[in-house]
C-alpha cells in the first residue's frame, strides 16, 4: 500500500488490523488504539481520501490504497495543514492521545463540506471521542480551519489522496 | 508586560500535531526492542473461589513465553500488615490493608469481575488473546454483593476477619439538631451513580529488568508515587527502580501511582527477566481502571420561609468496591465540603463505607468533591421549591457574604478567598435569567412539548488538599543561555510545559522558546509528588517561580561580578532577557554570558514548595435544558459559568480545563453510568455500551471571567482541575428537572436519560402524559 505517499509492503498474518500494520510495521505510531469497538476513532486515517477507522478494516483491505495517517499531512515541521494549524491555535487538544484521529477525521469532514455549520462538525465528529477538550475548542478549531480554506490545503502525502479523491469526484 | 494572563499558544503541541505523542505502547526505547506481551487472565465471575487454574494448554500455545499465577510469586515481601482491623477514616493508611487487603493475582478467590487471576506472556499481542483463552480456571460462585442496599443488607462479611461489608462508620446518628426550629425541612435520598473514568490511553505499562535495576514505563500522574509503591510491593529499595511517564494520555485521577496490574506486570518483568509491555483494552479499561463516585446521599435541609436556611444533614454511603483503596478516603472529603459555599449554621455529616463484589472505586476527577457539591445543590433547589422562592435568590440569601474571608465552615475547611455573590450574579446576568425565566413561562403556559429548564449550581470546592506535600522544581541555565526546568509535576494534558516556560519567562525573560520542561522520570527527578487534586499550578508553578527567584539572585551576583558593577546597580530587563546597569542598554549582558561566566557550578536552583495550604476555588454554574416531554429526551442548549480559581497565568489552558470539565460533569448528570446486574456482571463494559458524551450532545460553553486571587501562594493561583465538573453536573441535573418540575417532578436521580425522565413525569402526573 502506499502510506503517506510512500510504498510499504510486509507479509503479515491474515487477521492483522491496518492500525496495528501502520504501528508495528510501518513505525507510524500517531493512530492510537483507544478502544475495541470501532467507538472512539483514536485510530482514524484517510483511506483513498476518506476517513476510516483503522481498527475496523484488515490491512489486507488496504492492500494497493492510500493511506495517509497524521504524520503525512504536513509539509514539514513550518509548514502545517490548516487543520493542525487550527487546532493549536484554539487549543484543539489537551492529552493529545484523541488527536491524530480527530485531526483526520476534521480534514476528511472539510473535504466533503468546506463550509459546516457548528452542528454539522459536531454531528460529523460523533465518532471521534475527546475526554479532555469538552470538544468546545476541537469544534471552533474546525470552523477556523474551514475559514482557513483547509478543504483546499495538500501537501505530504495528501496530494496523492487528494487527487484520487478529486477523480472520484469527476468520475460521480 | 508580564507574559503571564496573556494567551500563549501551546509548546507542548507541534509535536503533537505532527508525529503524535509518544505514549508507552508508542516507545521504541532499546530496552523494549525484544519486549513480550502482557495479555491478563480475568475473573468473568463477580464472586468466587479458585479450584483449580490449569496453565498446560496455555503454555504450549504458539509464541508462550510464560504463563503466570499467584503461585509463582513466591518473590514478594508479606502482604501489608494489620493496620488496626479496617478502623479507616481520617488519615488511616490506603488501601486499608489487613483483613482488606488486596493481593496482586487473586489468590482462591476473585472478588469482582476483571480481577487478575494470571498473565500471559507472548511474542506478540494476538497470540496472547490466543493464549489467554486455553487459561482453563475452576470457579466455585459465591453470592455476589452488588450495590449499596445488597452491601447494608447482607449478613455475610466478604472478608475473612470482618464482621459484615460495612469497612468505615464515622459519624453519630441524626438527632435532630438544628431542624428544631424550621418553618421547613425537605428530606430525600439521592444517587450519585458510578462513573468510568475512560481516559482515552487506557492503562498501559512496559517494564525491563536489567543489571539490578528495574525501569518501568508507565501511563501515569506521579512517577515518584508510582516508584514508591513498586518499592514496597515488590520488595525493592527505591534506588534500584527507574520510572518514567511518557506522554500519558489522560489521567482524570484514575493513573494516580501504579495499580495492581501495573505492579503484576513489573513483578514479571523482573520475574521472568524479559522486557515486558502491556496496554490495556478498552474491555479491560472498562471494568479493571477504577471507577469514581458511587455514593448514596441521604439529605436533610430545614430553614424558614424567608430563605435562610439553618440546617442541614448529610448522610453518605460510599460504595468502595471489592477493595477499600482510596474510595475509603473519598467520603471524608464530601463530608468536608458538605455544606458548600453556604453559611449554614448547623450542619452535620456522617459516613459508610461498603465493600462490594464490583470494580474499586478511586478518586476521579473532583474526587468526593462533585459528590458533595451535588448533594447540597440539590437539596437547596428542594428547599427553593419547599418554599415557593427562586432558586438563585435562595442561593443569593445563604452564600457566605464577601466580608467573611478566611471563612472556616461547620466541616472545618478554612475557605481562602472569595466572593460568591458576585460569581452568581455575574453568570444570572450572563446568561439573561429573568428572560430565560419569561421563556421558561411561555412554554409552560402554552403546554408546548419541548419545555425549558434552568439549573443553577453555586459550588466551592477544595484543592491541593495535601499542600503540606509540597511539590519540587529545579531550574538550570545552561550555558547557552537556555532553560531547563525539571518539575515534581506531571502533565497528561493540563499543558504544563507551556505554563511552566511562561512563568521561567515572566520571571527571567529568557523566551519560551528557549525553555524545556521535563517531568516524570525519577532518576531525573528523584523527589516530586505530581498531579492530582488540581495541586500543580499553585505547587508546582510556585516551585519553579521559587526556583527562578533563587537563580535570578545568584544571576544578580555573577553578572556583578562580570560587568565590574555593584548588584544594587544591575537590573534584569525581562522584555529582552538581558542583565544591564539599571538604565544603560547598551552594558547589557545575555543568559549566556552570565551563565558561561558562572563557571563550573552554573546557574541552578532547586526549590520545593510546602509552605502551601490548600485553596478554594469557587463559582456558579447555570444550565439550560430542553426536555420532549413526550420523549423524556433531555438535551443541554447552553451552559454559562463563572468558575474562579484565583489569578489566572494561562487564560487558554484554565479555559481548557474549564470546558473539559464541564463535559465531564454533563456527562455525569444526562448519560454516563457504570451499570452492574444483579449477578455482578458489569452491563457497561465497552464504549458502546457506557454512553459516554459526545460533540454532538453538548453546546459551546459560555465562560465568564472572574480573578479572586488567593493569599496562600505568591502567584495567588488556586486549582482549575476539577472546578468544571464539580459545578456541571448538579447545574445540569437541575436544569431538567426544572424543565418538568411544573409536571410536579421534584427530583430524578442520575443520569437524565429519557427513559428515567419520561418515567417521572409519568409518575407525577398519574400516568396521563406521553401516552
Amino acid at each position: 500500500m502506499t502510506v503517506n505517499g510512500g510504498e510499504i509492503g510486509a507479509e503479515v498474518p491474515d487477521r492483522t488490523l491496518l492500525v496495528d500494520f501502520l504501528r508495528d510495521v510501518a513505525g507510524l505510531t500517531a493512530a492510537n488504539i483507544g478502544c475495541d469497538t470501532s467507538s472512539c476513532g483514536a485510530c482514524t486515517v484517510l483511506l483513498d481520501g476518506q476517513s476510516v477507522k483503522s481498527c475496523t478494516l484488515l490491512a489486507a483491505q488496504a492492500d494497493g490504497r492510500q493511506v495517509v495517517t497524521l504524520e503525512g499531512l504536513a509539509n514539514g515541521a513550518d509548514d502545517l495543514h490548516p487543520v493542525q494549524r487550527a487546532f493549536r491555535a484554539e487549543h484543539g487538544l489537551q492529552c493529545g492521545f484523541c488527536t491524530p484521529g480527530m485531526v483526520m477525521a476534521a480534514v476528511s469532514l472539510l473535504a466533503e463540506n468546506p463550509t459546516p455549520t457548528e452542528e454539522e462538525v459536531r454531528t460529523a465528529l460523533e465518532g471521534n471521542l475527546c475526554r479532555c477538550t469538552g470538544y468546545h475548542n476541537i469544534v471552533r478549531a474546525v470552523l477556523a480551519a474551514a475559514r482557513d480554506g483547509a478543504a483546499d490545503a495538500s501537501g505530504g502525502g495528501l496530494d496523492a489522496a487528494a487527487e484520487l479523491a478529486t477523480n472520484e469526484r469527476r468520475s460521480a | 508586560m508580564s507574559i503571564l494572563g496573556t494567551r500563549v499558544v501551546r509548546t507542548e503541541d507541534p509535536r503533537l500535531l505532527t508525529a503524535g505523542g509518544t505514549y508507552v505502547d508508542d516507545l521504541r526505547v532499546p530496552e523494549l526492542a525484544t519486549a513480550a506481551r502482557v495479555t491478563f487472565v480475568r475473573s468473568p465471575i463477580a464472586h468466587a473461589m479458585i479450584t483449580g487454574i490449569d496453565v498446560s494448554a496455555a503454555r504450549e500455545a504458539e509464541g508462550v513465553v510464560a504463563v503466570l499465577t499467584v503461585r509463582d510469586m513466591d518473590d514478594l515481601p508479606p502482604p501489608p500488615p494489620d493496620d488496626g482491623g479496617g478502623g479507616g477514616g481520617e488519615g488511616a493508611p490506603l488501601p486499608l490493608g489487613g483483613p482488606w487487603a488486596e493481593p496482586l493475582l487473586a489468590m482462591d478467590r476473585v472478588r469482582f469481575v476483571g480481577e487478575p487471576v494470571a498473565v500471559v506472556i507472548t511474542d506478540d499481542r494476538y497470540q496472547g488473546e490466543d493464549a489467554a483463552e486455553l487459561v482453563s480456571v475452576d470457579y466455585e460462585p459465591l453470592r455476589a454483593v452488588v450495590g449499596i442496599d445488597d452491601a447494608l443488607a447482607s449478613e455475610l462479611p466478604l472478608f475473612a476477619g470482618t464482621e459484615s461489608c460495612v469497612a468505615v462508620t464515622i459519624g453519630e446518628a441524626d438527632d435532630g439538631t438544628g431542624f428544631e426550629g424550621c418553618d421547613v425541612v425537605v428530606e430525600r435520598t439521592i444517587e450519585n451513580q458510578r462513573l468510568a473514568p475512560v481516559p482515552m490511553e487506557g492503562r498501559a505499562v512496559a517494564a525491563s529488568w536489567a543489571d539490578g535495576k528495574l525501569t518501568v514505563w508507565v501511563s501515569t500522574q506521579n512517577a515518584q508515587i508510582a516508584r514508591f509503591i513498586l518499592a514496597g510491593a515488590l520488595g525493592l529499595d527505591p534506588g534500584m527502580i527507574r520510572v518514567v511517564a511518557p506522554d500519558v494520555g489522560g489521567g482524570f485521577g484514575a493513573k494516580i501511582g501504579i495499580e495492581r496490574d501495573g505492579l503484576i506486570v513489573a513483578w514479571a518483568a523482573k520475574h521472568t527477566g524479559r522486557s515486558l509491555r502491556w496496554a490495556e483494552t478498552r474491555s479491560e479499561n472498562m471494568i479493571g481502571m477504577t471507577h469514581g463516585r458511587a455514593q448514596r446521599h441521604a439529605i436533610k435541609i430545614g430553614g424558614s420561609r424567608d430563605g435562610h436556611i439553618q440546617a442541614y444533614r448529610l448522610d453518605i454511603v460510599q460504595d468502595t468496591g471489592a477493595y477499600p483503596r482510596l474510595g475509603g478516603f473519598l467520603p471524608f472529603l464530601t463530608s468536608l465540603m458538605a455544606v458548600g459555599p453556604y453559611a449554614i449554621p448547623q450542619v452535620q455529616t456522617a459516613y459508610r463505607v461498603v465493600v462490594t463484589n464490583t470494580t474499586p472505586i478511586n478518586a476521579y476527577r473532583g474526587a468526593g468533591r462533585p459528590e458533595a457539591t451535588a448533594a447540597i445543590e440539590r437539596a437547596v433547589d428542594l428547599f427553593a421549591a419547599g418554599i415557593g422562592m427562586d432558586p438563585a435568590e435562595v442561593r443569593r440569601i445563604n452564600l457566605v457574604p464577601k466580608d467573611k474571608f478566611p471563612y472556616t465552615s461547620p466541616c472545618g475547611a478554612t475557605y481562602d478567598t472569595g466572593d460568591y455573590v458576585a460569581a452568581l450574579d455575574k453568570v444570572l446576568a450572563g446568561a439573561g435569567y429573568s428572560g430565560l425565566r419569561a421563556e421558561q413561562a411561555r412554554r409552560r403556559e402554552r403546554g408546548d412539548v419541548l419545555q425549558l429548564g434552568i439549573g443553577l449550581a453555586s459550588y466551592v470546592e477544595i484543592t491541593a488538599a495535601d499542600a503540606a506535600g509540597g511539590e519540587t522544581a529545579r531550574l538550570v541555565v545552561n550555558g547557552d543561555g537556555t532553560a531547563t526546568v525539571y518539575t515534581g509535576s506531571s502533565a497528561h494534558g493540563q499543558g504544563h510545559h507551556t505554563a511552566w516556560a511562561m512563568l521561567v519567562e515572566s520571571e527571567l525573560g529568557i523566551p519560551m522558546a528557549k525553555v524545556t520542561v521535563i517531568h516524570g522520570d525519577t532518576d531525573l527527578i528523584p523527589a516530586g509528588v505530581g498531579t492530582y487534586a488540581s495541586r500543580s499550578l499553585q505547587l508546582g508553578g510556585t516551585a519553579v517561580q521559587k526556583a527562578a527567584i533563587d537563580v535570578k539572585d545568584q544571576a544578580r551576583r555573577v553578572a556583578a561580578d562580570l560587568m565590574e558593577a555593584s548588584e544594587a546597580d544591575l537590573e534584569l530587563d525581562t522584555e529582552r532577557g538581558v542583565w544591564q546597569v539599571r538604565g544603560d542598554p547598551a552594558t547589557s549582558q545575555t543568559w549566556a554570558d552570565v551563565a558561561a561566566h558562572a563557571g563550573s557550578g552554573g546557574l541552578e536552583a532547586s526549590a520545593n514548595f510546602t509552605e502551601g495550604q490548600p485553596t478554594f476555588p469557587f463559582g456558579t454554574h447555570l444550565a439550560v435544558a430542553e426536555v420532549d416531554t413526550e420523549t423524556g429526551k433531555a438535551r443541554l442548549i447552553r451552559h454559562v459559568t463563572v468558575d474562579d480559581a484565583g489569578t489566572v497565568v494561562s487564560p487558554l489552558l484554565a479555559e481548557g480545563q474549564r470546558h473539559g470539565g464541564i463535559a465531564q460533569g454533563v456527562a455525569q448528570a444526562l448519560l454516563e453510568e457504570m451499570v452492574y446486574d444483579a449477578d455482578g456482571n458489569p452491563v457497561t463494559g465497552t464504549l458502546v455500551d457506557y454512553a459516554i458524551i459526545t460533540a454532538a450532545e453538548l453546546p459551546s460553553f459560555e465562560l465568564l471571567t472572574s480573578e479572586t486571587p488567593t493569599t496562600i501562594n505568591p502567584l495567588g493561583v488556586k486549582g482549575i482541575g476539577e472546578a468544571g465538573t464539580i459545578g456541571a453536573t448538579p447545574a445540569a441535573q437541575n436544569a431538567v428537572i426544572n424543565a418538568v418540575s411544573h409536571l410536579g417532578v421534584s427530583h430524578i436521580d442520575m443520569p437524565l436519560t429519557p427513559a428515567r425522565v419520561w418515567s417521572a413525569i409519568s409518575a407525577a402526573q398519574g400516568n396521563g402524559v406521553g401516552q
